[in-house]
């Protein structure tokens, strides 16, 4: 009944948390879907833990409302909430083997569920994070990545509503970090569990999330799926997060139909697409992916000097210069490549666009 | 700078050498070695005074230690939620206590503990209910157990609040996370990261009791601990069978001491 009418799974309603004079989270106003991933994406400090424990019920909030299921939570005390959480260094019991560990949650439940019962399921939990028979280890003979998957064992096995995960995986090395997103991916998608993950790294959020909430300061700047705020950022700060952009500031000099004209330093043209609030005569900027902008050797666009070059594979990324714009990146794919052939750093040729491939937006 | 480490080590530990080797001395006199004997103690064994002594310090010392295990260990808790001045003020006093002189201590508990019952005894032969005369508070062993409790409280609190702010506090949120009460989380997870603190705690608490004179020599009343003991017999003249005394009650405490270390040891290392 995925007809937008059923309740959220969460929400936050002008959730506000102060701590003294810092405000962590200003006035956040999000609902959760039933059974979607949702990234809560921003540097360090923007407040995202603080969204999350107050989910988890860790925090309470100063002002506003937390709800499960539509019903009101603020005062619910975190053992009473249906939601688990995979902490950021895991908080795996020292004292516990990696079984007690994993079966802490279902032994907390009146009754009493059978010895049998949790053996079994601790067993298939195992299985799930892909650690048959680790058992009886001792949590500290376990490596980082065998810890975390315990972690979301632990989690996991008793079933939550919400899965809350506060950066999984920031203390895994790179390779493993990789492997454990797409496992956790597939875990969501077999497990239907709504999972909520804070991240700051952008590339994380994208590859993972249904949804992305990107957040600065205590705010939420914008929410939507990544394709989304990939192709329809509100402003510079989104579209600098997500993916790789080229920012050129100029002022608007005409927004009809949809479309808005920059006109930058050195007389520098472009067109694009208006964001919401961009009107004629401000300040803006214009935001172009670096796949957006073409290399050539011909008469059109402006010119620059290629400085410097990275192979890609697939494409070749160029940092090149434009004695207006600066430096800026191009990306080429292998058959713009074959057309135009290579460029040598020092190199000079044109940069192009279409027009209105270019986002205007507002410089925040 | 070699020669001087050693000179001080030899300092201090050849008294307690000399009297360890004379403890197995044959003959009656400290001053001369005259061959290997454990005959000494046989004899302090089998002394009724000896035994006496070494039950009272021994039950001084299991009844204090526990005391002040279990008030230390919720004080240290407790303390937990102390922030900002007050917490410099409370931690400041622990420290202080524990630095205090004994014989400070010994006088200042004696004052306090002749001063209280002068006060109560009047009072309770005047409430007293049934017939007969009222029992009346005096030095001896409940006194012993309180001076020892309170000072040896001090040690605990600061040994488990070491224990206790360096534990993960993410351990007890997880715990909260996966459905534990605050008791349960209490039990099952606060408790077991910070057993080997109290335990200890008690063992340390255990070997001041058992070890001290200057505050039981105050507080004593008429019981006589193991170190009351032997300060006595020593006006006697030092025998061999006081050396096996303290030989024995060295041992003792120093396998106490070693246990507690290691027991600590081995909870940071568990930790990391
Ligand atoms: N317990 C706290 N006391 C005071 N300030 C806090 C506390 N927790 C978080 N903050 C502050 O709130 C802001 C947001 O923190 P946090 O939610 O942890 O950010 P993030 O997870 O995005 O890095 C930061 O400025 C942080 O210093
Ligand atoms: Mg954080």
């Amino acid at each position: 009944m995925a007809d937008g009418t059923e309740t959220p799974i969460a929400e936050l309603r002008a959730a506000t948390k102060r701590y003294g004079a810092v405000v962590a989270a200003r006035s956040l106003d999000l609902s959760i879907r039933r059974g979607e991933f949702l990234s809560f994406l921003g540097p360090s400090g923007c407040g995202k833990t603080t969204a999350l424990r107050m989910l988890a019920g860790f925090e309470v909030p100063t002002e506003g409302e937390i709800l499960l299921d539509g019903q009101r939570v603020n005062d619910l005390p975190p053992h009473r909430r249906p939601v688990n959480m995979v902490f950021q260094h895991y908080a795996l019991f020292p004292h516990l083997s990696v079984a007690d560990n994993i079966a802490y949650g279902l032994r907390q439940r009146r009754p009493r569920p059978p010895a049998a019962e949790v053996d079994s399921a601790v067993a298939k939990a195992l299985e799930t994070v892909r650690l048959p028979g680790f058992g009886p280890r001792r949590i500290w003979e376990m490596s980082g990545g065998q810890q975390q998957r315990v972690a979301l064992a632990r989690a996991i096995i008793n079933e939550p509503k919400l899965l809350l995960l506060d950066e999984p995986m920031a203390a895994l090395d790179k390779k493993l970090r990789h492997d454990m997103q797409i496992e956790l991916q597939t875990l969501q998608r077999t497990l239907g569990i709504t999972f909520i993950l804070v991240t700051h790294d952008q590339e994380e959020a994208l590859s993972m999330s249904d949804r992305i909430c990107i957040m600065r300061d205590g705010q939420i700047v914008q929410v939507g799926s990544p394709r989304d705020l990939y192709d329809r950022p509100k402003n510079r700060y989104v579209a600098d997060f997500v993916g790789k952009s080229n920012f050129f500031e100029g002022t608007v000099r005409a927004v009809e139909g949809g479309s808005a004209r920059l006109d930058c330093a050195g007389g520098i043209r472009v067109v694009g697409r208006p964001s919401e609030g961009v009107a004629t005569g401000q300040a803006a900027i214009a935001s172009l992916r670096p796949e957006q902008i073409s290399l050539t050797r011909g008469e059109d666009g402006i010119p620059v000097t290629v400085v410097n070059r990275i192979f890609l594979g697939e494409h070749t990324e160029y940092l090149v210069r434009n004695p207006d714009l600066g430096q800026f990146l191009v990306l080429s794919s292998r058959q713009a490549e074959a057309g135009e052939g290579n460029f040598e750093p020092g190199e000079t040729g044109r940069a192009r666009w279409r027009d209105g491939a270019a986002l205007i937006l507002k410089n925040d | 700078m070699r020669t001087y480490a050693i000179a001080v080590y030899l300092f201090l530990y050849i008294p307690i050498g000399v009297i360890a080797i004379f403890s197995f001395n044959a003959g009656r006199h400290a001053a001369q070695f005259q061959g290997f004997s454990t005959q000494w103690y046989g004899k302090a064994l089998s002394n009724p005074f000896v035994m006496e002594a070494l039950q009272t310090s021994a039950t001084v010392a299991t009844v204090s230690a526990a005391l002040a295990t279990v008030a230390g260990t919720l004080a240290a808790l407790a303390l937990q939620g102390v922030t900002g001045r007050p917490r410099i003020i409370f931690d400041a006093l622990i420290y202080v206590a524990v630095m205090v002189p004994g014989i400070v201590i010994g006088i200042s508990t004696l004052i306090a503990l002749v001063t209280l019952f002068d006060f109560l005894n009047p009072v309770l032969s005047a409430l007293w209910p049934l017939a007969g005369a009222a029992p009346k508070l005096n030095l001896g062993t409940g006194t012993l157990i309180a001076a020892h409790g309170l000072f040896a409280m001090a040690l605990v609190v600061i040994i488990v609040r070491a224990r206790v702010s360096g534990m993960d506090r993410s351990l007890i949120e997880a715990s909260a996370d996966l459905g534990a009460t605050p008791w349960g989380t209490f039990r099952q997870v606060t408790l077991p990261q910070i057993a080997p603190a109290i335990l200890a705690g008690f063992l340390l608490s255990f070997t001041f009791s058992f070890d001290d004179f200057i505050i039981a020599f105050f507080v004593a009343g008429s019981e006589t601990t193991l170190p009351i003991y032997v300060f006595s017999s020593i006006r006697r003249g030092v025998t061999p069978e006081i050396n096996a005394i303290g030989t024995m009650v060295l041992a003792a405490s120093l396998v106490v001491l070693i246990a507690a270390q290691a027991i600590l040891q081995r909870g940071r290392r568990r930790e990391t």
